[in-house]
């Protein structure tokens, strides 16, 4: 079984011994839709206050719901993403409680019918190991408006925008081990998400947040009492989130203490959690199906035929590069991370060499693009730019050297490679003729050292320098190597 | 099934009714004789049977992905006990 077996370098050190955390999560993701689960208000973030609601996201009396069939369509094929079974027939619930950023007073969700069931995602460390974590269950459900307390002394505003929007909840198993494994779970999660575009997984705007629920156990004991930290909404502030709350709890029980089982917040400014419900105040959901709602039923020719217009994944995409391109885990993994790159690199790579390719766009590009905070859908250069000059390496037209100082010029200036190379004389010289004779030209300047080099071969490269100086740069490297040593008699 | 007094101040709570300590033991009567009386179904043997969820056999009812509703905040607002702007006002909640 996964995760069997305790990894020591993950665990955590206390006053009395090792501790191992264990950690499940619930992912909230925002469905890509142009309107909301049940009405035909807009999802569009940052409309003005309460203009993006319907009578129906208001609750207002009288109002009936209508499943959005795209949303249903969004679920079906994230749950295919992650390998998972897909129910035929779910059911909506009502989860009641009372907020008053929620008027209708209970929340449209999925309790023991979900639409998806278990399935599973395959998650890359930066070690080079992989895990594979469990996916319990993905439902559909509403989500709720949001209240601002900054605006008034004793009251706090309402904007019922986002109430109705469709989210995902997405449930795993309790098989995270450590705060990476927590970070690289939910970056894979948003990875797929974003490839399959259910989600566009931008954590900013709160299209996908985390509660996280984290014990700790003596390894190899049963769980221990869990905690859940509610909406974490940075990849950076899960992992830290899952630290400080370990921590916290192996520090309460090495003092003899207890953990309660509780709701807790994490606040990243003072890097603590703190109690957020009070347990007279536990909630009582009283779920039951949804009066308003039939239940929701489809045929297995609706899934098929998502599942026919799935695009490849990236754990598909990954080891297509890594067999069609010969590149290494880590440069395939780098470039499959977003679609947009994977995209940018085949181009690139498209009836050139994949490795040549892959190290120009990871190293090069990646790393100028970073320089400047853009990413690759704003890059200056582009696929075909790139690609020519890729191009001109491998035909022994400019040097590796050379290829960067061109690659600035287009990165800064743009415009076709190949001219800039013809039009500012960067090509390399490959004409014998010319390198024999700044061969010549400099051993005939210096005499001594031509008859010292004789015995001392290590001199060669002061050489290749000075006919390098001599032809600006241009010559290529290795073609004056040889020359030299003919001419002065080495080998 | 029945309930107790703690139950009815307890259900009273979850649904933000105010209920006094006078009014405890009637509703107690009321919501125990309603209990009582849907307790005569559990004499039918269900065993074995699915639950019916409509009596007719329907399909839900769904529709496309357009934006067909809102962009009428004064609407919406328009019964708030308090607003502002556009905002619902309500006493302040803050976790």
């Amino acid at each position: 079984m996964m995760n069997a077996t305790v990894d020591p370098k993950k665990l955590i050190k206390g006053a009395t011994g090792d501790w191992e955390v264990v950690i499940g999560m619930e992912i909230h993701a925002q469905v890509t839709s142009k309107s909301k689960l049940f009405s035909g208000a807009s999802t569009d973030f940052g409309g003005d206050q309460n203009s993006h609601v319907s009578l129906v996201d208001a609750a207002m009396p009288g109002m009936l719901p209508v499943i959005n069939e795209e949303c249903v369509r969004q679920a079906v094929r994230t749950g295919l993403g992650l390998e998972a079974e897909i129910h035929l027939r779910s059911v909506f619930d009502r989860k009641n409680y009372f907020y008053p950023d929620l008027p209708q007073g209970y929340q449209i969700s999925q309790y023991k019918y979900p639409i998806v069931g278990e399935g599973k995602v395959i998650v890359d460390l930066v070690d080079g190991s992989q895990i594979t974590v469990g996916i319990e269950r993905l439902h559909l459900e509403q989500d709720a408006g949001k209240s601002l307390h900054d605006q008034h002394p004793t009251m706090s505003y309402v904007d019922l925008n986002r109430s109705g929007v469709a989210l995902m909840e997405i449930v795993s198993k309790p098989d995270l081990r450590s705060a990476e494994e927590a970070r690289a779970y939910v970056t894979k999660l948003r990875t797929i998400m974003r490839y399959l575009g259910t989600c566009d997984g931008n954590m900013d705007e709160g299209s996908l947040r985390a509660d996280v629920n984290v014990s700790v156990r003596r390894p190899g004991e049963p769980l221990g009492t869990r905690c859940e930290i509610k909406n974490v909404n940075s990849i950076r502030f899960i992992g830290q989130a899952v630290d400080t709350e370990a921590r916290r709890q192996i520090a309460i029980i090495e003092d003899g203490g207890t953990i309660d089982q509780e709701t807790r917040l994490f606040d990243p400014a003072k890097g603590e959690t703190r109690s957020m419900r009070s347990k007279e105040e536990a909630h009582d959901y009283r779920y039951f199906p949804d009066p308003d709602l039939l239940p929701l039923e489809f045929d297995q020719a609706f899934v098929d035929e998502l599942k026919s217009h799935l695009p490849e994944l990236p754990d598909a995409k990954k080891a297509r590069f890594m067999a069609d391109y010969s590149l290494p885990a880590y440069d395939a993994g780098v470039l499959v991370a977003e679609r947009v790159q994977a995209d940018y690199f085949e181009a690139v790579a498209k009836g050139r060499d994949g490795k040549t390719a892959a190290n120009w766009v990871i190293n090069e590009l990646f790393g100028r693009l970073n320089k400047e905070g853009k990413d690759v859908t704003t890059s200056p250069v582009s696929a075909d730019q790139l690609g020519a000059i890729v191009d001109l390496i491998s035909n022994g037209t400019i040097s590796g050297k050379m290829a960067k100082d061109l690659f600035e010029i287009v990165f800064t200036e743009g415009g076709d490679p190949l001219q800039i190379v013809e039009q500012r004389g960067m090509k390399q010289v490959t004409d014998t003729g010319a390198i024999e004779a700044a061969v010549d030209a400099v051993l005939a300047a210096n005499p001594d050292k031509a008859e010292q080099a004789k015995t001392k071969p290590g001199m060669l490269g002061w050489f290749v320098g000075q006919v390098m100086k001599e032809t600006g740069g241009k010559a290529n490297p290795q073609s004056v190597s040889d020359l030299l040593k003919a001419k002065i008699g080495l080998e | 099934m029945s309930v107790d007094q703690a139950t009815v101040r307890r259900i009273a709570h979850l649904a933000r009714i105010a209920v006094t300590e006078d009014e405890v033991p009637h509703l107690q009567g009321e919501l125990n004789a309603i209990l009582d009386f849907v307790a005569q179904l559990d004499e039918v043997d269900v065993a074995g049977v699915e639950p019916m969820t409509s009596v007719t056999p329907m399909a839900m009812k769904k529709r496309v992905d357009e934006v067909t509703d809102g962009f009428y905040a004064d609407r919406v607002t328009a019964n708030a006990p308090a607003s502002d702007d556009h905002f619902f006002i309500v006493p302040k909640v803050v976790e």
